[in-house]
């Protein structure tokens, strides 16, 4: 690239592209919600939407790709790209963008989709919007419209990138849709040669450890049960669990319950904690404070329980009782445990 | 030191932030009034500081702190001496100004070329994300462009083996994490369940207050094409601001508590969607 006087020929990048993420042959399921995503704009943008993968023995997902929307399939298969490392895959993704031109990439802002997506766009000197939660393409100029929860505030900012492509995005998992899968859809799968040596690599993953112990994550949880300060105490915190347990729902709690040592860091849901989108949220005596509310505002259906008539997470939530907990919470338990013992089986989300 | 000639110097990029703790929405605006939050050391950032000045307890050394912002963003670098940086940098110029994180890396890289010029850099920490921006997209771009690599979500430093110059790191992934050997130099961005940060020792506070950071602005450094700072050399841009809609109901649920609990239950039941019982196989 010529430093200095920037020119891009922004006509020569066509297409709407996918990264697909994959551990272990198993794509993650922000992949296929951004293929959902994908499809809508690259229809109203008429062109192909493709998904791209790297791997080792990846290329039996290709079909499964399509099936959720993809036109092409783009794959590198290499021993060297067995596990994700920033060196290797970002050299397959510089090969393939390089080579092919697409005008919009979007990433799943997991671990290694983000620091993928900030790695290639560093190199290919483009833009990138972080973190995104809605999508769209303005198609008079060809301009990806990716919007995202501005610092703090119940605000929105669209992030445009106008002179640079690929125009690049991280999308929060849980915001997309994936489409229903078409079995027998047809499309094109390309195959590409990369040349690696792992002695060039720096970098060396000697151990994957799946933790076990946190049964469920917050970030993939269809139901969490998040808990404030209005608790009253770490005991009658345990009531939530409780709860959650009936249920089958993940704890989560507020800034103030994990600054209280009521529950570990990784539970703590908010703009400093985990950012979550569940089907069902709880929120439970806890007032609604904006970096909380930043972290969860996006959940499908949020009820919120609470003495404070006044409290602002009465603004966000779907459903509100202005009531006690601590009243509330045991009745619930009790609904739905008899619900259990009536149909004889356990709750669960589709 | 044991450890002969392998003297480790560790740079921690650190970022001044409004306080999101404290900060106010103007409610007719919709936005936030920055002047109601004062200014702090981005938190994921201190404890890059407090991870660098744990490594140095085993391994000896300096470390060094580095920010890009307005002069009054010298207190970060001060704040960092109290944890425990050795020196700092701060690069301040108009033409730094309306930086992405695209620009960014590159002003802050240019600072690291010279630092490392001067002082070999064995080993660069930045925080996860900057509380204002939630992008944590600096560090990764920092490492691309020292050419080095980018390690992020780090939740442990197991081990620095100085003489053959590797690193192990726990990452964290979505379901657990990774054992990970880099060569050094490398760039890590951390977790703030890394570390715990610890009381300042009164020398340290001292120090700290009679501090003066080493202030750079564009014209000190070679190489460094104009083009690509700042606003211009920003490929995103903001296009709108706009007010999310709001979610469907804000339904208050009246009645008494076994009231309000029925009424609640036939909603979810409604919600088939969502919540189903599944007889138990």
């Amino acid at each position: 690239m010529s430093r200095g006087e920037f020119y891009m020929n922004l006509d020569d990048y066509r297409g709407v592209w996918v990264f697909i993420e994959q551990n272990d042959g198993k794509i993650e399921g922000v992949s296929l919600e951004l293929l959902g995503a994908g499809r809508k704009l690259a229809d109203k943008l008429h062109v192909p939407l493709a998904g791209f993968l790297l791997g080792l023995e990846i290329k039996p997902l290709a079909n499964k790709i399509i099936s959720y929307g993809a036109d092409i399939v783009y794959l590198i298969d290499h021993p060297v790209l067995k596990n994700y490392r920033t060196e290797s895959y970002m050299k397959g993704v510089m090969l393939l963008a390089e080579k092919y031109k697409p005008e919009i990439i979007l990433y799943g802002a997991t671990p290694n989709g983000k620091d993928l997506a900030s790695a290639v766009a560093t190199d290919l000197n483009t833009g990138l919007t972080a973190d995104t939660t809605m999508l769209d393409v303005d198609i008079d100029n060809r301009l990806l419209e990716a919007s995202r929860p501005a610092f703090g505030g119940n605000i929105m900012a669209t992030i445009l990138c106008k002179k640079h492509r690929p125009q690049m995005a991280t999308v929060r998992p849980k915001v997309m849709k994936a489409l229903e899968p078409v079995s027998g859809r047809t499309g094109k799968i390309i195959e590409e040669k990369i040349v690696l040596q792992e002695e060039d690599m720096r970098t060396k993953v000697l151990q994957i450890v799946n933790d076990v112990t946190k049964k469920a994550n917050l970030a993939d949880a269809h139901v969490i049960v998040c808990g404030g300060k209005g608790m009253g105490d770490v005991q009658n915190f345990q009531l939530l669990y409780e709860f959650a347990e009936t249920i089958g729902a993940t704890v989560g709690g507020t800034r103030d319950v994990v600054e209280a040592g009521w529950l570990p860091h990784h539970l703590q849901i908010g703009q400093t904690g985990e950012t979550v989108t569940p089907k069902i949220y709880f929120a439970v005596a806890l007032s609604g404070a904006i970096q909380h509310v930043v972290g969860m505002k996006n959940s499908d259906l949020i009820i919120a329980i609470n003495k404070d008539p006044n409290a602002p997470i009465f603004d966000v939530a779907t459903y509100g009782i202005v009531g006690d907990a601590l009243e509330i919470i045991p009745k619930l338990i009790e609904q739905f445990k008899q619900l259990r013992s009536v149909k004889g089986g356990e709750i669960s989300y589709a | 030191m044991e450890e002969g000639n392998s003297y480790m110097h560790i740079v921690v990029c650190v970022k001044q932030v409004p306080d999101t703790k404290i900060i106010k929405i103007n409610p007719k605006t919709n936005t936030l009034d920055r002047r109601s939050a004062p200014a702090i050391l981005n938190p994921y950032d201190a404890h890059a500081v407090q991870e660098a000045v744990k490594i140095r307890e085993k391994t000896g050394g300096t470390i060094s702190v580095l920010s890009m912002g307005p002069p009054q963003a010298t207190a970060v670098i001060k704040k960092s001496v109290e944890i425990g940086a050795d020196n700092g940098f701060l690069i301040s110029d108009r033409a730094f100004a309306g930086a992405d994180t695209l620009a960014t890396s590159y002003a802050l890289s240019k600072a690291l070329e010279k630092i490392n010029k001067e002082h070999p850099v064995d080993m660069i920490i930045c925080g996860k994300h900057a509380i204002d921006g939630d992008t944590g997209q600096v560090g990764p771009g920092i490492a691309r462009r020292m050419d080095i690599p980018p390690i992020t979500n780090v939740i442990e430093v197991s081990e620095v083996n100085q003489k053959e110059k590797t690193v192990l790191i726990k990452r964290k992934l979505t379901n657990g994490y990774e054992l990970i050997q880099s060569d050094l130099p490398c760039l890590l961005t951390i977790e703030k369940e890394i570390n715990e940060i610890e009381y300042s020792p009164m020398p340290n506070m001292i120090t700290a207050a009679r501090y003066e950071p080493i202030i750079w602005a564009v014209s000190d450094f070679e190489n460094v094409e104009r083009s690509q700072l700042g606003l211009k050399g920003s490929p995103t841009i903001v296009g709108k601001m706009f007010t999310p809609p709001r979610p469907e109901g804000g339904k208050r649920l009246e009645g008494a508590a076994d009231e309000q609990v029925k009424q609640l239950m036939e909603i979810l039941m409604e919600k088939k969607d969502l919540l189903t019982i599944q007889p138990s196989k």
